[in-house]
């Protein structure tokens, strides 16, 4: 049994097209929620929010938010449906958004 | 055909040119998103939850075939290759970068298409009867009217920063197809005894989370006084509608919080202050805009054609979806042709580019030129011979646009929900295509009959919920989608708001659920009678029995 690490990811759109983000560890945003740090203490979702706020004023992204998540065997998943599906893509069209573009991060929604 | 004058051409243009440097100022910094929000939103541009979505007016549903494969255009070029045909008459396109924006809206500026009034706190594009010009029922296209109140609202400064949204729908007809009574100001014409005419103005009607039937403030007004009492009423809302609560702001919490009788005294009492020379429509105005929506030349046809009868007993298939997908024309030989975009399992309202192209292409050759989009998410050719149906249904269905299930239990309404919506809290597309799916059996669908089953996936209502026979919330529950079922909502002449039946249902569990309530319905309906009036009779007992007492 791989380990569950409960915490909190922060994402956002990128200002100039929409796509949804995370920040990552080295401070940048990626497309794949992989790469996205798990803040697992307040301290952490602090500096999240710190470097988020800074990236807003600079154009990079918009609206960002932390969202709960859950680590397992290194993975990151969303524990929201609402939050799954922006990592992800639509449920009712798997040819669409990340999980259609490799992506998507370790959870794919099942073939209906 | 329904046309832009040289006043529109400008200022589209112009529109188009300010949306440019307001999103090159955003994107460069100089102003924030607090500043920039308001200024997309004023041109349809929303953020959803996997890209900006773009929504483009169609006034009245009305659109050419050129217009249409503008529309197929942009899809292909700044989209995925579809678009979603919305149930405000409109398209909304779910994968758009904010820099390409200024280049669709300058694509459909050369059209005589934009996105203006599309969101924002000001009156939004009016809707009409998706038949307007063609019904057999209609007393007079209610377009010119919905026209002159356009041209009239657009860009208003008194009436740009509304308490809240404002949407008004027009019918000509005595079947209101537009679901008048459940808009801020609903519009109806009637017809009197010395053949005069002359407009219902219905106000206060709505959905969202506060769901309420129109009330009526004038019987019969004449048509050249309509601007003026609108504008009456629209003082009236400006002035006392609430602007401290987003929830309380729309017109409808207005007439209800101070009584329909105030409301009417206080409009009354606005109206008769005006100088009434000056506020009267000309009459050579309301022609020149009736000329907008002049009919096509119509041949003369005889009713009864044989050609499309011998093709019905030619072809099963046809003569099923001639049965369900086709009206009565005004015109003798004539038939209105409702495209259903309900295929079974699939996306309410989705059209790929390809489709679009098709139904303009027919539309160019069968239906003088011109297509309609419904408030229930289909699309309409509306003057179409009826020798021409058997052409059109053949190149309908390899394209999987010839599902015959118009007004049927497979004719669902459904908002985008939380797979494109960022303010959805549960799913609405995969629900309908469950229930799509359980009743798969197009004989099935006749055997029940007219139902209209709408879906929302969150309490803004866009799926008309309310106004379904059986409605369907998707709402949030401790982090797990859930599903509370309606019934007994109609969004016709004899409107009504659907009744929460019981405890709601996990995802899953809906169609079944739903399958029971038609089963019960089926086994204790009268001859002929429909849904909606079985319900009307028989109360929810029935049903909620059906539902919870066998668990």
């Amino acid at each position: 049994m791989s380990e569950i690490e409960k915490g909190q990811v922060m994402t956002a759109n990128r200002l100039r097209d929409g796509e949804v983000v995370f920040l990552t560890r080295s401070g940048e945003w990626n497309e794949r929620i992989d790469e996205a740090v798990l803040a697992l203490e307040p301290q952490a979702t602090a500096a999240l929010e710190a470097r988020a706020k800074d990236d807003v004023k600079a154009t990079l992204v918009t609206g960002p938010y932390l969202f709960d998540a859950e680590r397992v065997g290194g993975k990151i998943r969303a524990l929201h449906m609402r939050e799954r599906i922006r990592t992800l893509g639509p449920t009712v069209r798997l040819d669409l958004g990340k999980q259609a573009e490799g992506t998507a991060g370790a959870f794919a929604f099942k073939e209906a | 055909m329904y046309r832009y004058d040289e006043f529109d051409h400008q200022f589209v243009r112009e529109r188009t040119a300010q949306f440019r440097d307001q999103a090159d100022r955003r994107l460069s910094g100089a102003l924030t998103e607090d500043e920039f929000r308001p200024l997309r939103l004023m041109n349809g541009l929303y953020l959803q939850l996997h890209a900006y979505m773009l929504r483009v007016a169609i006034p009245y549903g009305t659109l050419s075939s050129r217009q249409m494969r503008q529309l197929a255009y942009i899809a292909d070029k700044w989209d995925r290759g579809y678009g979603h045909f919305t149930t405000r008459q409109n398209i909304q396109y779910n994968w758009i970068k904010l820099e390409d924006t200024a280049d669709i809206l300058a694509a459909l500026a050369e059209v005589e298409m934009h996105a203006i009034q599309t969101s924002g706190n000001c009156i939004r594009n009016v809707t009409t009867d998706h038949w307007a010009g063609a019904a057999a029922d209609e007393i007079s296209d209610p377009r010119p009217v919905g026209e002159l109140l356009r041209q009239w609202s657009s860009l208003h400064p008194e009436f740009s920063y509304l308490p809240r949204k404002f949407k008004i729908a027009v019918t000509g007809a005595p079947n209101d197809r537009a679901a008048v009574k459940v808009h801020d100001i609903g519009l109806r014409l009637h017809k009197n005894d010395a053949g005069a005419i002359g407009w219902e103005v219905m106000v206060g009607g709505g959905q969202g989370r506060t769901p309420m039937i129109a009330v009526t403030v004038r019987d019969f007004l004449p048509e050249k006084e309509l601007v003026a009492y609108i504008e009456a009423i629209m003082r009236v809302y400006n002035l006392y509608g609430r602007r401290d609560n987003k929830y309380k702001a729309r017109i409808k919490i207005l007439v209800h919080e101070i009584g329909a009788e105030k409301f009417k005294a206080e409009v009354e009492a606005e109206y008769a202050r005006r100088p009434e020379q000056t506020t009267h429509v000309e009459e050579k105005e309301l022609q020149r805009i009736a000329a907008y929506f002049a009919p096509p030349v119509f041949e003369k046809l005889s009713r009864f054609t044989p050609a499309f009868e011998e093709a019905k007993l030619l072809h099963p298939g046809f003569a099923r979806w001639a049965r369900n997908n086709l009206a009565a024309h005004r015109v003798d030989g004539y038939t209105i042709v409702n495209i259903s975009l309900k295929p079974e399992g699939g996306i309410p309202g989705d059209a790929t580019a390809e489709q679009m192209r098709l139904m303009a292409d027919l539309a160019e050759r069968y239906s003088h030129d011109e297509l309609r989009v419904s408030h229930p998410q289909n699309i309409i050719l509306p003057h179409v011979r009826k020798d021409d149906a058997l052409a059109i249904w053949q190149a309908l269905v390899p394209a999987e646009l010839a599902t015959a299930n118009y007004g049927l239990a497979g004719d669902i309404i459904a908002c985008p929900g939380m797979d494109y919506c960022s303010l959805a809290t549960a799913r609405s597309i995969p629900i309908s295509q469950a229930i799509s799916r359980k009743f798969a059996d197009l004989d099935v669908q006749e055997k029940i009959g007219p139902v209209k089953i709408n879906i929302s996936g969150c309490i803004n209502a866009c799926g008309h919920h309310h106004v379904g026979h059986i409605g369907i919330l998707g709402l949030d529950k401790k982090g797990e989608e859930f599903y509370q079922i309606t019934l007994g909502g109609s969004s016709t002449e004899s409107a009504s708001i659907g009744s929460i039946l019981g405890p709601g249902f996990a995802g899953h569990e809906v169609a079944g659920a739903i399958e029971k309530i038609l089963t019960t319905y089926v086994k204790l309906r009268q001859p002929g009678e429909e849904f909606l009036y079985a319900y009307r009779r028989l109360g929810p007992q029935p049903f909620k029995e059906a539902l919870y007492a066998a668990a």
